[in-house]
């Protein structure tokens, strides 16, 4: 049991719920290895960014090549995010409302995204999707192109986004109470209003932190991302790939700065989930 | 009637037919091109030119490094963060702090940092012209740019994989069990051991899992530490880079499927976790009422980390 000092006792009196052990030591812990791991090392990077003047960081982070990838690495994520909204919604209705044949397979590969590496996922894509691909081949001929430009890019973070939408969803969906459907439809709503009004609403919330997290996945996101693009700079070149660019050149000023802008984006974005992921609760909360 | 009453019922709770069978068909149509035929593809290309530029491929020795240095960082950086997820489970679910929102936000900021920027911090610390970088030099010690590197972005990326997985899981339970067993005399280890872990053991499986894929697959944090050194610090990510960069494109899909194994090993392993947790918690709930205990129980692992 617990060692009772004078200290533990009068914690105890305070906070009589503590009746498990390991608070501290677990607690503890965690700050510890969280401040080694993370805070410390991202706080080098911000001191690291103090060094430099306005100027300079100015001059770095708003380059025209490092602006052009901006525009590309928002653009792309944003237009794949909400590819995913729309298919990861899809999907996880169908598999949370039909009965099909294989549906446990199916429901297993949709996290596939999250288990194969960046960089396989990468190469296939543009094996598929290169002139004379299994995919490409049918369609260099018509004039498209998806390797080697932006579209490939968008392609890729449509792959490493899917699984965010589709598991955000599905519990949702499940959760759903069909009495309310039921009630819809007594009242004589049709199915397409019985989903717009009903269903909709009670799954928006999930739906929109499904959104932000593909968004904030696809920002960072490399591995997968390099092999298809191309590489060209202005036209498909993403922000990682400048920062790996300026490493490269030995330019750890620029890198830092750049990494700065992407770091505290991706603080915002994370914010921002949270702030999501409590108004799903409380909107889940409401309803049960 | 009461018959046609059922069926108008269930007609206005989904969908006609027609409705249904387009939907799994356009769900299907885009799985298939936007998972299977990637997957497909890595093992076609890889087998391109017979099993034997396949098993040439992996027998070399640079392949075999990448594939031992992989696992070396995988044997590391999982057990470290299975400790640390344990820990912070512990702390976050069972009791009531100031701050544990801040807490459990600062758990998920790896998540949400580009694996390029997780590379780029630990070069700022280390590096030749980083914090630490002229003492480590005195002293001989190689952390960027060598093995210790490569370790240390890893456990960065897959720091919240495991306590992501068991922090929701473990506040669903409660704390009733627990304090039963320590009111009964038991050790808080021995409460551990044998009240939470069994409790928990599907998410933790879960979450290792998922934690050991990502460890195993990582590319971008661990290219910007590794200096890409053939046979030395080229783990099998890198490896499949380097050798797709040099157009040996079947040698570099022969090493990537491997890769796709261990995701495909990771799905299997996965869903089986998943099923046999939400069996567990189904008996829980076909229990009489007066023995389900006051804990919610969590139906779903499935979480969108």
């Amino acid at each position: 049991m617990l060692p009772r000092s004078a200290a533990a006792a009068s914690a105890q009196r305070r906070a009589p719920a503590r009746v498990l052990p390991g608070f501290n030591i677990t607690l503890g812990y965690t700050l510890m290895y969280l401040c080694l791991i993370v805070l410390i090392p991202l706080s080098a990077l911000v001191f690291k960014t103090f060094t430099l003047t306005w100027d300079q960081f100015w001059a770095a982070v708003t380059g025209p090549r490092v602006l052009a990838s901006y525009r590309l690495t928002f653009g792309a994520s944003l237009i794949a995010a909400l590819v995913n909204v729309v298919f990861g919604l899809l999907v996880a209705w169908v598999l949370v409302r039909y009965q099909f044949f294989g549906k446990k397979v199916v429901d297993a590969l949709v996290d596939l995204p999250f288990a194969l590496p960046t960089a396989v996922a990468g190469i296939s894509l543009t094996a598929l999707l290169a002139g004379n691909g299994w995919v490409g081949q049918y369609l260099e001929p018509l004039g498209i192109q998806l390797a080697f430009n932006p579209n490939g890019i968008v392609i890729a973070l449509i792959f490493i986004g899917l699984p965010f939408v589709v598991r955000t969803v599905q519990p949702v969906l499940e959760d759903a109470e069909k009495e309310l459907e039921e009630a819809a439809t007594c009242l004589g709503a049709s199915r397409w209003q019985t989903f717009s009004k009903v269903i909709f609403p009670s799954i928006a919330p999930a739906l929109l932190t499904g959104f932000a997290m593909a968004f904030a996945r696809a920002i960072g996101e490399y591995g997968s991302v390099i092999f298809i693009a191309g590489n060209m700079p202005m036209i498909s070149e993403i922000t990682p790939l400048i920062i790996i660019g300026k490493l490269e050149q030995y330019d750890y000023a620029g890198a830092t700065a750049v990494a700065t802008v992407m770091l505290v984006i991706s603080f915002i974005l994370l914010l921002i989930i949270n702030g999501l992921q409590a108004w799903q609760r409380r909107h889940t909360g409401a309803l049960a | 009637m009461s018959t046609n009453l059922i069926r108008r019922a269930e007609a206005g709770t989904t969908e006609s037919a027609w409705v249904r069978y387009t939907l799994i068909g356009i769900t299907l149509i885009f799985l298939f091109l936007f998972l299977v035929l990637p997957l497909a593809a890595v093992f076609a290309e890889a087998l391109r030119k017979g099993f034997d530029a396949y098993w040439e491929a992996l027998k070399e020795p640079d392949a075999w490094s990448a594939i031992r240095l992989t696992l070396i960082t995988a044997l590391i950086a999982v057990p470290l963060n299975l400790v640390f997820g344990i820990a912070a489970a512990w702390c976050i679910a069972k009791y009531e702090f100031k701050g544990k929102s801040v807490l459990t936000t600062l758990v998920d900021l790896p998540f949400s940092v580009s694996p390029v920027v997780a590379g780029l911090v630990y070069v700022l610390m280390f590096g030749a012209q980083g914090w630490f970088g002229p003492w480590l030099q005195e002293h001989d010690i190689k952390i960027i740019f060598a093995v210790p590197g490569i370790v240390l972005a890893t456990v960065f990326v897959t720091f919240p994989f495991i306590a992501r997985e068991l922090i929701p899981l473990m506040q669903a339970q409660g704390n009733e069990e627990e304090q039963a067993a320590i009111v009964l005399g038991a050790t808080g280890w021995q409460t551990f051991w044998y009240v939470t872990l069994p409790n928990i053991k599907w998410g933790l499986i879960y979450g290792v899992i998922l934690c050991n894929a990502r460890a195993m697959g990582e590319f971008g944090a661990v290219s910007v530490v590794s200096g890409h050194i053939r046979g030395q610090t080229n783990t099998m990510p890198l490896h499949v880079e380097i050798l797709y960069n040099e157009y040996q494109s079947v040698a570099a899909f022969a090493v990537a499927s491997l890769l796709a194994l261990l995701a495909l090993v990771t799905l299997v392993i996965k869903s089986v976790a998943e099923w046999r947790h939400e069996r567990e918690m189904k008996a829980i709930l076909d229990l009489p009422p007066e023995n389900i205990s006051t804990a919610v129980p969590h139906l779903s692992l499935k979480a969108a980390s």
